[in-house]
């Protein structure tokens, strides 16, 4: 394999009905960064069907160049046809490095390609840079079990990929004038020929959309006890309209449904205030919710690893300072009448 | 119907203790167990199975101690299991697991041919989730990721009727057996396991295959030396500084933050319900 041909960093731009997710748009801000480090072209690359006009939020968004495969069959996410003309672009224009964002569907596709091209591929990364010298993709993950990060390479194989975790990087600005090129392939697919076939779509905003969406978060972790002490976090989030995760302990114990886990393996939230309740901040977790805004963290241990993230910290039983927080908040909306919510400053 | 279900032994996560000096894996504090999304797996071919009737294999790759998550498999409803044991296989990433699973495929397949394979949606010590759709691919037959619902399977056209979980809701998707399905916990509840499979698992010893039992391997694609991927370093992130400490009796407390909440711009407001 000679590494020489292979050059250029890109970007799985993933789009459901004709919308780019929010992953694909991050991953184009990392991106830049890489691919100015090792001073090459930063390149999006799409699928799909009618997905032509998206090209220039691609461009806007950081990439030099877009490359396109237009087609029917391509219509909705099939692992087998998207991996057609991911291969199709790989091996025409063999980039060094591609990042897809680490959703279901991006997921799945990269990990087909990676056997197809015989390459490495690294899950869930949360951090990631280049060696200039060596030209390698250093893809960093929290490792299996502690409070410590790996860093996975692929000397001997390229592409060098990896999926990244959403909410982790960060969009560029878009530049609605910036100019880039477009390359479209042409690509031979028949229905016929598939052997899975997409009969229906159901979004669900309802159960997803209130973690990733909410302005409050109020999360607990496995301090709170038992699960009925873990109610008293419920009281806290409806005094003042926020939504309540858990910890990946709590969700084991069944306290709570895997939907409401934030961290590695759950959902990665970025909200306005995020409470921190009875949660040692073990890395998993802390990939999961560091970016908020304002975290408020309450745990019995001082040296909890929760408090190095948290913007305020208070060392203290939570099973009594809650009760005592949701007093004051409804003492306080009985004295002056309303809700407390968060609201954006006007 | 044959299944074949994919199913790893891993140390018990939720257990299992860190040494704070090195911030290394003690493993001898966390028991071996079968991996949950496995187990889950496992128990949706045993309700395929209800439906369709067929046999239950199952396959392991890891040291012999892994006979126990073939015998818990056998415990939930599998038929027969077959672990692949050898250094040879030692240090596999994910590609070169995906490599040595499909030659053990390619052996059961050749023996009974298989139409469904089901894996856990990853496995809980390495959260990587890569290994299914590899295998499927090796073995050329659609995956189809993150599966909570098999709701129909025609034996007679040859297709199933599955419900795949998305970031934002679910698709329905007809694939065509034989297919790979990787499952979520959600998929079903792990039934208790009757008395005769208790049973039957406490004297089931499974198949053991070395790789010498493998026809065309490539040895250069097992274990270390096939696996693209190396961990270059370890390190502890550096620790932000940390915020604020809100110190004081529990009242004090309780008042400096409700301060902080309150008073502060661009945080919580009382908002007058009209």
């Amino acid at each position: 394999m000679n590494f020489d041909e292979y050059r250029g960093v890109w970007i799985f731009i993933e789009q459901n009905d004709g919308k780019i997710e929010g992953v694909s748009l991050e991953l184009l801000g990392a991106g830049r960064k890489l691919a100015d480090k090792l001073q090459v072209p930063l390149g999006g690359f799409l699928l799909g069907s009618g997905i032509k006009p998206l090209a220039k939020q691609v461009i806007a968004s950081g990439a030099d160049e877009v490359y396109m495969v237009d087609h029917p069959v391509l219509k909705q996410y099939r692992t087998e046809s998207y991996m057609q003309g991911v291969m199709l672009l790989v091996e025409k224009y063999k980039p060094e490095i591609i990042l897809y964002g680490a959703t279901p569907n991006g997921k799945d596709l990269a990990s087909a390609v990676a056997t197809d091209l015989v390459t490495g591929l690294t899950a869930d990364t949360t951090m990631l840079d280049v060696d200039v010298d060596s030209r390698l993709l250093e893809a960093s993950r929290p490792a299996f079990g502690g409070n410590i990060m790996a860093t996975i390479l692929c000397k001997k194989h390229r592409p060098q990929m990896a999926t990244v975790r959403p909410k982790v990087m960060k969009a560029l600005e878009p530049e609605p004038g910036k100019v880039g090129k477009i390359i479209e392939e042409s690509i031979d697919l028949k229905e016929e020929n598939m052997r899975t076939k997409v009969l229906q779509i159901v979004n669900d905003v309802t159960k997803k959309a209130n973690l990733a969406e909410a302005h409050v978060i109020v999360c607990g972790g496995k301090g709170m006890g038992d699960v009925q002490n873990f109610q008293l976090l419920y009281e806290l989030a409806d005094t003042i309209g926020a939504t309540v995760g858990g910890t990946r302990d709590v969700v084991e114990a069944g306290w709570l449904p895997h939907e409401l886990q934030i961290g590695q393996t759950g959902e990665t939230v970025t909200p306005k205030i995020y409470f921190a309740i009875a949660l040692s901040g073990a890395i998993q977790h802390v990939v999961g919710m560091k970016n908020s805004d304002l975290i408020i963290a309450i745990n019995k241990d001082p040296n909890a690893p929760i408090f190095d993230v948290a913007t305020y910290g208070i060392v203290g039983d939570a099973l009594e300072i809650v009760p005592k927080l949701i007093q004051q908040f409804k003492q306080l909306q009985n004295e002056k009448g309303g809700e407390v919510s968060y609201a954006r400053e006007i | 119907m044959h299944i074949v279900v994919c199913v790893k032994q891993v140390p018990d996560t939720k257990i299992i203790k860190i040494n704070p000096k090195t911030n290394t894996l003690d493993r001898r504090s966390a028991p071996a167990i079968l991996n949950p999304y496995d187990a889950h797996a496992v128990q949706a071919a045993v309700s395929i199975r209800e439906k369709t009737g067929g046999t239950i294999s199952v396959l392991s790759m890891g040291p012999p101690q892994a006979t126990a998550v073939i015998k818990k498999s056998i415990e939930i409803g599998a038929d027969r299991g077959f672990l692949i044991s050898d250094r040879a296989f030692a240090g596999a990433d994910t590609l070169a697991t995906s490599y040595a699973l499909s030659k053990a495929l390619e052996k059961i397949n050749k023996e009974m041919p298989v139409d469904m394979i089901i894996c856990g949606k990853h496995a809980i010590d390495g959260d990587t989730g890569q290994v299914g759709p590899g295998i499927a691919r090796r073995m050329d037959i659609p995956p189809v990721t993150n599966v909570i619902e098999v709701s129909e399977v025609n034996l007679e056209e040859k297709t199933v009727l599955i419900k795949r979980k998305l970031s934002n809701g679910y698709e329905l998707i007809q694939a065509e057996l034989p297919c790979l399905l990787t499952v979520e916990k959600e998929i079903n509840q792990i039934e208790y396991s009757p008395m005769p499979n208790m049973i039957k698992a406490a004297r089931y010893e499974p198949v053991i295959w070395a790789v010498s039992d493998f026809e065309n391997v490539d040895r250069s694609q097992l274990g270390l030396k096939g696996s693209p991927t190396i961990v270059g370093k370890m390190f502890t992130p550096p620790r932000p500084e940390g915020g604020k400490k809100i110190e004081g009796s529990v009242d004090e407390q309780v008042n400096q933050l409700m301060d902080i909440l309150m008073e502060k711009k661009d945080v919580l407001t009382l908002q007058s319900s009209k």
